[in-house]
């Protein structure tokens, strides 16, 4: 049994809010950089190179790359062999998410209520917090900061189960396509696929934590990422929506087992800030 | 890709009829900030008859909110917003109090162009996602309406050569579509 202290948890999620704001992953970064080569657009490849530049000068300067720093989304696995002490691990977490947001710079935006006030908290709390138990005596914190511009375009679709692969590749590709240059491409496109409605949702988070580029296990999802990323650069949108080769970074797709009588399918973009980080206590 | 054109602040009509789609330009002066929350405020206090806070005439709207400026600094970083969620007050800035431009990034929709087209305004772009680089445009930066609203408040800036790439002109060229259909693959 290992003890873990609220108070480490909260210094890493403070810790991990700052710097997810300030220090683009490398694989984003040098994904971007690849894709340059391959944008034909002058205006693409414009934002490309300024987004880079972007990219570059928060790290160097520690600010938060864009404005936007989300709504703190929190993954926690807790081996089932750690014993947590100190108090609640979620007052710990939204205390690290109000720590890090006022003594990082970062902007505060979330709201109290979802329709009827919508005060602003003012400490970016409270954080989003996803707890699954594992095997083991570690303990994983993943920070992934979530932007609007993106989030908003998002879509979820309960497809019958015989509507088959081709009508998964429809949904996907006409929310693309919806979102246009709404989003900030180009854009990380999670899906999930399977489950029920909150699990394809859940899903469509998390692969947007997958490193960018990397593949489904199974070769046929693996396949169909790779043709549905051919297809969405050839949609034209391009960065920023200004026309271009380059739209999409990356599609990852996560599946589940699912009733006999359904076929959930949810779509999470992401910007071309597409922020994670993580640590292991 | 054109060269760079300097603009400075106010717009005027003249100014405006010169900015064409797919031109870039470096924006200068003053610019106020305003986001979904300020334009809903603006379009109701306008409906009642209410006079603004600020006077919009030949002014330009950066749909952006910061992150709170480091010490040393005039402003945290402040790239645009998502120019869409405000299609459906915008059309009422340019007809009813004479506002000439507006900066974000993204498409507008048919009721915003159909605006500008009768008020003879202009829709740029800046950078979705280079708020860092931005901040470093912008000179000075002051609360003037909403503190209420922290990082929606309506800011009153002062930039010079911010980077923009004019997007909607006057005449309603579109470079979204124009682009888009340019680099679309069957």
């Amino acid at each position: 049994m290992k003890e873990i202290t609220t108070e480490q948890i909260t210094q890493a999620v403070r810790d991990l809010c700052i710097k997810v704001s300030y220090d683009l992953p490398k694989d984003v970064e040098s994904c971007l950089r690849k894709s340059l080569e391959k944008e034909e657009s002058p205006f693409g490849k414009y934002c490309l190179e300024q987004i880079v530049n972007n990219a570059v000068l928060a790290r160097d300067t520690e600010q938060a790359m864009c404005q936007d720093t989300g709504m703190a989304v929190v993954y926690v696995e807790v081996g089932q062999d750690v014993h947590i002490v100190g108090g609640s691990i979620n007052d710990a977490i939204h205390e690290g998410v109000r720590q890090g947001y006022n003594d990082g710079y970062l902007r505060k935006s979330v709201c109290a209520d979802p329709v009827f006030d919508r005060v602003n908290t003012g400490d970016n709390t409270p954080a989003v917090i996803h707890t699954e138990i594992v095997e083991g005596e570690n303990l994983k914190i993943t920070v992934v900061p979530k932007g609007a511009g993106s989030e908003n375009m998002g879509a979820l679709k309960m497809l019958k189960p015989t509507a088959g692969v081709e009508a998964v590749k429809q949904f996907i590709i006409d929310t693309v396509n919806t979102a246009g240059g709404n989003p900030c491409p180009p854009i990380i496109v999670g899906v999930g696929i399977g489950g029920t409605m909150e699990k394809c949702a859940e899903l469509a988070k998390e692969a947007l934590k997958r490193e960018i580029g990397s593949k489904n296990p199974d070769a046929r999802y693996a396949a169909l990422e790779e043709e549905l990323l051919e297809k969405i650069n050839k949609s034209g949108i391009g960065p920023q929506g200004l026309g271009g080769r380059v739209t999409a970074l990356a599609v990852h797709i996560e599946q589940y087992p699912t009733h006999i009588a359904t076929m959930p399918v949810a779509v999470n973009l992401n910007c071309h800030a597409a922020r994670h980080r993580e640590v292991i206590l | 890709m054109s060269q760079v054109k300097k603009v400075t602040m106010p717009l005027t009509d003249e100014v405006v009829s010169t900015l064409k789609a797919g031109d870039q330009v470096a924006l200068s002066g003053v610019i106020y900030t305003a986001r979904d929350k300020a334009h809903k405020k603006f379009v109701d206090m306008l409906n009642a008859g209410e006079e603004l806070p600020v006077d919009l005439n030949g002014q330009l709207i950066y749909y952006a909110g910061p992150t709170p400026a480091k010490p040393g600094q005039a402003i945290g970083s402040v790239g645009p917003t998502t120019s869409s969620r405000m299609d459906a007050f915008a059309p009422v800035l340019m007809d009813k109090v004479g506002l000439k431009g507006m900066l974000g990034k993204g498409p507008r929709d048919k009721g915003v162009v159909d605006a500008m087209l009768r008020n003879n305004c202009v829709y740029m772009v800046a950078i979705g996602g280079t708020g860092a680089a931005i901040s470093h445009s912008v000179k000075e930066a002051e609360v003037i309406a909403y503190p209420e609203y922290q990082s929606e408040a309506v800011r009153r800036l002062v930039v010079e050569d911010l980077p923009c790439i004019v997007a909607i002109d006057s005449e309603g060229n579109n470079l979204f579509e124009q682009g888009i259909a340019q680099y679309k693959q069957d």
